[in-house]
C-alpha cells in the first residue's frame, strides 16, 4: 500500500526526521489559509498523488505570495494529474500540500528497502540525491552506498556513522544524517514497511537538513497490525476493480489490451499474459482467482472483468490440481448466465477430471470456445478479437 | 534418490484441525506421504484422518520421531509455527501459508541462521518425490518420477510444466515450489547445489518471475558450479512496473527486475531458456535428447 507524501512526511516527523513546514488542504481558500498560517512568502504547492513525476507533470508548482497558492491548488484540485509514472487517464488531485520553501545548499538521497536476496533491511544513500536514483545506479554504482542491519535490533548509531565515513562529512553533519539514518530505520521496521525513501534529503545552507519529499510503501501483508496505518489508504488513488477484486479476493491488475483474463495461481497468470502477446494480442488484466475458484469467485471475476469497456473477448486459463475441473466449469457457466456474458468466451481446462469439465461447457448450449492447450487458448483468443 | 524427502520422510501437520490442513491431511496420506501426527495447540488427544494430533512439535517428534513439518496454519500464527518447528528439531519445514509480513521472514532468518533445518516456503505449494512423499498442496497424479529436477517460485505454472513433461513421458526427481514471497528460506541456489548432488537428477527445469533477483543470482551459480543442463522459464515479460502481480514477491522494483533482464542473463550463463509457457515441456526433452547424445562427462 502507497502512502501519500504528507502521510509520508508526518511518519518522518513522528520517527525524529525533520521535515519543511506545511500543510495538507483540500480547497483553494484553505490553501490561502495555511500560507498565511505558515508565515514568510515563498510556497510550494504540491498535488498529493501516487505517483512519482510529479514535478514533470506539472503537480509542483514553486509560487509567491498568498493569492498564488491560492491560484495553484484551483488549478490542481480536482483535476487528474498525468505524470510520466501515472497511466494516461492520470491519478486525481484530491488535496494538494502547501510547504514553506527551503533553501538547498546540496541534495542527498535516502532510502531503506529490502535487500531480498540477503534476507535483511537495508539502508541506501547517495551524494546524488535529487535525481532519477535509478539512473544514478546506472551511471555510476560507486555513488550509492547500500548496508544491510538487523531486522531484530534495527540500525544503531554506532553502525550508521561508521557507514556515513564513507563520505566527507564534518562531525555536526555526521551527527545529525546518522539520527535521520537511525529514524528512517526505526520507521521502516516499526511500520512493517517495504520502502521508506527521501529524496532530495536537502542540507541547507545552516547545515540543517530536512526531508524535502518522501515516498513510503507499506508490506500489505503487514497491515493487518497496524490499524492506524491501514486507515491511511486512499481508495481514490487505486484502481476501482483492483479494491473490488480484493473483496473477493481476488488479485486484479488492470492493464492496456482487449483481452480479459481469468487464470488461477498468479505464476500461471503472468505466464497467460505472455502468452497473449506471443500469440499477437494484448491483454486487458492479470486476474488470479486463487486455487479454490468457487461459483461466487469465478462470478464475481467475470463482473470485474466485463467492468473494463474495453474487453472484447475473454480467455479462462484453469489448470485444475486440487480444485477439480468439473467444479470449475460449473462456476463458469454459473458465471456467464449471471452475467449475461456478450463477448466470445475461450475456456482452456487441464487437470483433475477435466473430461467431466469440458463436457459440462459443451452441453450447456452456451457459445463456448473450447480450446485444448495453452498455445491454442491464446490463439483462440486473439483471433476472436481481430475478426471483430 | 531424490532431494531433501523420500519414503522415510516422517511428517508433521501443523494446523491439522483446520480445513486445510486436515483436507490436504488427507490427500497426502492418499499419495503415500507417512504422515505420522499433527499439532494445534489445545486439541492434543483427538485423531484427525487417523493420526493423532499433538499440542506442540516437540511432543509430535518424541512420540513420531518425524523429521519434517507442513504448515497450514494462518499468516498471523505462521511465524510462530515455524519457530516451534525448528525448535523441535526437525530438519525440513514446508510452510504453505500465504500472508507472512517479510519482515518477520527476516527476523526468523535471523534467528535460525547457521542452525541445522531447512525452510521451504513460505506462500509455496510444496515439495514432491513423485512415487515417495508429497509435502503440500500439488495434485499427486501429474507427476511422474524420473530424472529432472524441478525448482519454482510458482504453483500452478509448476503444475503445468510438470504437466507437460509428463506428457511427454519425462519424469522428475524431486519438484521443489520454493515459494512466491519476497523473502524465502530455499532459493534457486540451494536447490540448484542440492540437484547437482543428487545422482537421479540429470537435469533441472527452474521457474522464475519478475521481482528481486533470485534469477540472476541462480545465473552465477550455474555459471560457477552446475555441471548439469538448466532449462528454464521466466514469467512475466507483459508485467508493467510498479504493480504486485499476485505474488508479494512479484513486483518490478528497479529496472533489473524486468523478465527480459533475467532471461537475457540466464541465457549467458548457459541456459536454455523457453520463449513460450506452452513450450516449456519441449525445451526439456530437447535438452534431455542433446544430453543423451553427446559423449558422457
Amino acid at each position: 500500500m502507497n502512502l501519500h507524501e504528507y502521510q509520508a512526511k508526518e511518519l518522518l516527523r513522528q520517527f525524529g526526521i525533520p521535515v519543511p513546514s506545511s500543510k495538507v488542504v483540500s480547497s483553494p481558500e484553505a490553501a490561502e489559509k495555511a500560507a498565511s498560517e505558515l508565515g514568510g512568502n515563498r510556497f510550494v504547492v504540491k498535488a498529493q498523488i501516487h505517483a512519482g513525476g510529479r514535478g514533470k507533470g506539472g503537480g509542483v508548482v514553486l509560487v509567491e505570495g498568498r493569492e498564488e497558492v491560492r491560484r495553484s491548488a484551483q488549478r490542481l484540485l480536482g483535476t487528474n494529474l498525468k505524470t510520466p509514472q501515472t497511466g494516461p487517464q492520470g491519478q486525481p488531485v484530491d488535496s494538494v500540500l502547501v510547504q514553506v520553501q527551503t533553501e538547498i545548499e546540496k541534495e542527498f538521497y535516502a532510502a531503506v528497502v529490502l535487500d531480498r536476496s540477503q534476507a535483511k533491511p537495508c539502508i541506501i544513500f547517495s551524494e546524488s540525491g535529487g535525481m532519477d536514483i535509478e539512473e544514478v545506479a546506472k551511471r555510476s554504482p560507486e555513488a550509492i552506498w547500500k548496508q544491510t542491519f538487523s531486522p531484530k535490533s534495527g540500525l544503531t548509531p554506532s553502525e550508521a556513522k561508521a557507514f556515513l565515513s564513507r563520505g566527507k562529512f564534518d562531525l555536526k553533519a555526521k551527527e545529525t544524517l546518522s539520527k535521520i539514518l537511525v529514524g528512517a530505520a526505526r520507521l521502516f521496521l516499526e511500520t512493517d514497511a517495504s520502502l521508506v525513501e527521501i529524496n532530495p534529503l536537502a542540507r541547507t545552507p545552516s547545515g540543517d537538513f530536512l526531508a524535502i519529499d518522501a515516498k513510503i510503501r507499506l508490506d500489505d501483508n503487514g497491515l493487518e497490525r497496524h490499524a492506524e496505518l491501514a486507515a491511511l489508504r486512499d481508495p481514490r488513488q487505486e484502481d476501482s476493480r483492483e479494491i473490488e477484486a480484493k473483496k473477493f479476493d481476488l488479485s486484479y491488475v488492470g492493464l492496456e489490451g482487449n483481452i480479459g483474463c481469468m487464470v488461477n495461481g498468479a505464476g500461471l497468470a503472468m505466464a497467460t499474459l505472455d502468452l497473449i502477446k506471443l500469440a499477437g494480442g494484448e491483454p486487458a488484466n492479470f486476474l488470479d482467482v486463487g486455487g479454490g475458484a468457487s461459483k461466487e469467485k469465478v462470478t464475481a471475476a467475470f463482473k470485474i472483468i466485463l467492468q473494463d469497456p474495453k474487453v472484447q473477448a475473454i480467455l479462462v486459463n484453469i489448470f485444475g490440481g486440487i480444485m477439480r475441473c468439473d467444479v470449475i466449469a460449473e462456476g463458469v457457466l454459473a458465471a456467464v448466465k449471471e452475467t449475461q456474458l456478450k463477448v466470445p468466451l475461450v475456456v482452456r481446462l487441464e487437470g483433475t477430471q477435466v473430461e467431466q469439465g469440458k463436457e459440462i461447457l459443451k452441453k450447456s448450449g452456451l457459445k463456448i470456445i473450447s480450446a485444448e492447450s495453452l498455445e491454442e487458448g491464446a490463439r483462440k483468443a486473439v483471433s476472436c478479437v481481430h475478426s471483430r | 534418490m531424490s532431494i531433501l524427502v523420500d519414503r522415510n520422510t516422517k511428517v508433521i501437520v501443523q494446523g491439522i484441525t483446520g480445513s486445510h490442513g486436515s483436507f490436504h491431511a488427507k490427500q497426502m496420506l492418499e499419495y503415500g506421504t507417512r504422515v505420522v501426527g499433527g499439532v494445534t495447540p489445545g486439541k492434543g488427544g483427538q485423531k484427525v484422518e487417523g493420526v493423532p494430533v499433538f499440542n506442540h512439535m516437540d511432543e509430535a517428534v518424541r512420540e513420531t520421531g518425524a523429521n519434517a513439518s507442513v504448515i497450514y496454519v494462518p499468516a498471523r500464527f505462521a511465524p510462530e509455527a515455524i519457530r516451534e518447528a525448528f525448535r523441535s528439531g526437525v530438519k525440513l519445514v514446508v510452510c504453505i501459508t500465504e500472508g507472512i509480513p517479510a519482515l518477520d521472514m527476516a527476523r526468523l532468518n535471523e534467528e535460525f541462521q547457521g542452525k541445522p533445518g531447512r525452510l521451504i516456503g513460505p506462500n509455496c505449494p510444496g515439495i514432491i518425490t513423485p512415487g515417495e512423499c508429497k509435502i503440500g498442496i500439488m495434485p499427486g497424479y501429474i507427476h511422474k518420477r524420473g530424472s529432472v529436477g524441478v525448482v519454482s517460485r510458482s504453483g500452478t505454472l509448476t503444475y503445468e510444466a510438470v504437466w507437460q513433461m509428463t506428457s511427454r513421458g519425462i519424469g522428475q526427481s524431486t519438484c521443489i515450489g520454493i515459494g512466491g514471497d519476497a523473502i524465502i528460506g530455499t532459493t534457486f541456489v540451494d536447490a540448484l547445489e542440492l540437484f547437482e548432488k543428487d545422482p537421479e537428477t540429470e537435469a533441472v527445469l527452474l521457474i522464475g518471475e519478475i521481482g528481486g533477483s533470485a534469477e540472476e543470482e541462480a545465473a552465477e551459480v550455474i555459471e560457477k558450479k552446475i555441471s548439469k543442463p538448466v532449462i528454464a522459464f521466466v514469467a512475466g515479460r507483459t508485467a508493467p512496473p510498479g504493480k504486485r502481480m499476485g505474488h508479494a514477491g512479484a513486483i518490478i522494483g528497479g529496472a533489473s527486475e524486468r523478465a527480459q533482464d533475467k532471461i537475457e542473463r540466464l541465457k549467458r550463463a548457459g541456459v536454455r531458456v523457453a520463449d513460450s509457457p506452452a513450450r516449456i515441456g519441449e525445451a526439456v526433452e530437447k535438452v534431455l535428447l542433446e544430453t543423451q547424445k553427446s559423449p558422457k562427462r
